[in-house]
């Protein structure tokens, strides 16, 4: 009896929006826009330093490089003699890595050294790496391969910082699903690596020290500090906090994206908790002038807010995550992919974070019906006389 | 039917999707970390420290190693005309000495 009751008033209160249909749609429309948009920044952003965090784990422990005049630069590779010996310290070795220019594509591919081979249980990598002793040999990250239509055994001609011609032939082309770490890589050996920039004997773009205990980094790194004061030290931790920022709540990316989204909701609040309109006030006053309760006025307007926010709640958020995780968030890869000519193909891994998803929940349902009732509230323990002759 | 019926079932319908989701998502998730192993083995070999997340500019290819500061470049969120720029905040530097000692002679 109680539940008909219920039902009766819920019923009651689908046709009352279904004779303003236009009105309520467009509510519909622009709510679930909202949740959508939010929704996608949120799916978006937390894959992305899932997945960054949990592949850069493997990242060396600290990277020591050089600065002169502000920039990066060389660094004398007898740097790490003295390093070596702070106590800690387990490895030092010189890394090479640097940008290409490619005119033909206009891309810039990742130059880097490789100095370790693959395992062979690594299925991301079809063919091989260069070896230490190899010249001309290359393996090239799936975007490489694809703005330059290049398979394995093909060649390709890079100029060096001398202006003479240097052929590379494709040993290992990286797959597809590595695209959001390898896809503009072009991995060469390091002898290659230094005839092709011309970098001079005894420097490399950085040195990589590896530590006996990951605990101790930021003690080495200062006292690598206290020894070259010319160089910055950059510890794996500092790696992390960086993707953290980047794809946090406060980042620039949501920032930007949800800046719209959220002024959007503001004023479509703002309009339902300024007051209601004379047509829904009669409304009220003749539901009171036959018999209706003021209980009975405000469990209809519950139902109301509640069936435009959660339906709007609802499709907003299985909209987004199609959009995320079925598009590879195709409406956001403009403002991502900038000016860039290689971009990753990504197919993120669908990481929820549960408490996001409560929160939006929480922030746009709740004060939307909240600010559905409280006009009505007013309107409903008004005199039902006063407010149908308005 | 009436209307409030067609309402809980579309309710019910969009509860029944996301839980579908949710359980796929579990699911692809997991399917990811033997994924994630291979890419972490490419990370240490070729020790990477960034993601190929855009690639427009320097700073917001190797966001994590990007220079200290010099003028409208070659640093996120400066004043710049890279559209990718404007989305990356600046690394933390929190760890690098910043103050400055004024001796007043």
């Amino acid at each position: 009896m109680i539940i008909s009751r219920h039902i009766n008033i819920l019923d009651y209160t689908l046709l009352s929006l279904s004779r303003r249909k236009f009105k309520n749609a467009t509510i519909i429309l622009v709510f679930t826009l909202v949740i959508f948009i939010t929704g996608s920044i949120l799916f978006l952003t937390y894959s992305f330093k899932r997945e960054a965090l949990l592949v850069l784990r493997g990242s060396p422990e600290l990277i020591v490089q050089r600065m002169t005049a502000g920039n990066h630069d060389l660094i004398p590779v007898n740097y790490s003699e003295e390093i070596a010996k702070i106590p800690g310290v387990a490895e030092v070795e010189p890394h090479y890595w640097g940008y290409y220019y490619d005119s033909q594509t206009r891309a810039n591919y990742t130059v880097i050294a490789s100095t370790a081979s693959l395992s062979d249980n690594n299925h991301l990598l079809r063919g091989r790496l260069p070896g230490a002793a190899d010249t001309g040999i290359a393996a090239i990250g799936s975007g490489v391969a694809k703005v330059r239509f290049l398979g394995i055994d093909d060649r390709i001609i890079f100029q060096s910082a001398k202006g003479t011609r240097k052929d590379f032939s494709i040993a290992g082309i990286f797959k597809s699903d590595s695209d959001l770490l390898t896809a503009d890589l072009f991995v060469i050996s390091r002898r290659d690596f230094m005839d092709l920039f011309s970098i001079p004997r005894g420097m490399a773009t950085d040195l990589i020290v590896h530590v006996n205990n990951e605990e101790e980094a930021p003690v080495i790194a200062k006292k690598v500090r206290e020894l070259h004061p010319d160089t910055r030290p950059i510890l794996r931790s500092e790696i992390e906090r960086t993707y953290d920022a980047v794809f946090a709540w406060r980042s620039g990316l949501v920032l930007t994206l949800f800046a719209g989204a959220l002024v959007a909701f503001i004023i479509l609040a703002w309009d339902k908790a300024t007051g209601l309109s004379a047509e829904e006030r009669r409304e009220i006053g003749i539901l009171k002038a036959i018999g209706w309760e003021t209980s009975d006025i405000l469990e209809m307007k519950f139902w109301e807010g509640l069936v435009i926010s959660l339906t709007s709640f609802l499709s907003g958020i299985l909209l987004a995550y199609l959009h995320v995780y079925f598009f590879g968030a195709t409406l956001f890869s403009p403002a991502l992919k900038g000016w860039s000519v290689i971009y990753p193909d990504f197919r993120l891994a669908p990481y929820i974070n549960a408490y996001q998803i409560v929160t939006l929940m929480a922030l746009t349902v709740i004060p939307y019906i909240a600010s559905t009732i409280i006009p009505s509230w007013k309107s409903a323990i008004t005199d039902p006389d006063e407010i149908v002759r308005g | 039917m009436r209307r409030a019926y067609g309402f809980f079932i579309f309710i019910s319908f969009c509860l029944v999707a996301l839980f579908g989701l949710a359980v796929w998502s579990r699911q692809a998730a997991s399917d990811f970390r033997p994924l994630a192993h291979d890419l972490r083995e490419i990370t240490a070999a070729l020790k990477l420290t960034d993601i190929a997340f855009t690639n427009d500019a320097r700073y917001t290819r190797n966001p994590s190693q990007a220079d200290l500061f010099s003028a409208f470049q070659d640093y996120p969120g400066s004043i710049e005309h890279f559209p990718s720029g404007s989305v990356f905040t600046p690394p933390d530097f929190s760890t690098l000495q910043t103050s400055i000692t004024v001796i007043k002679r």
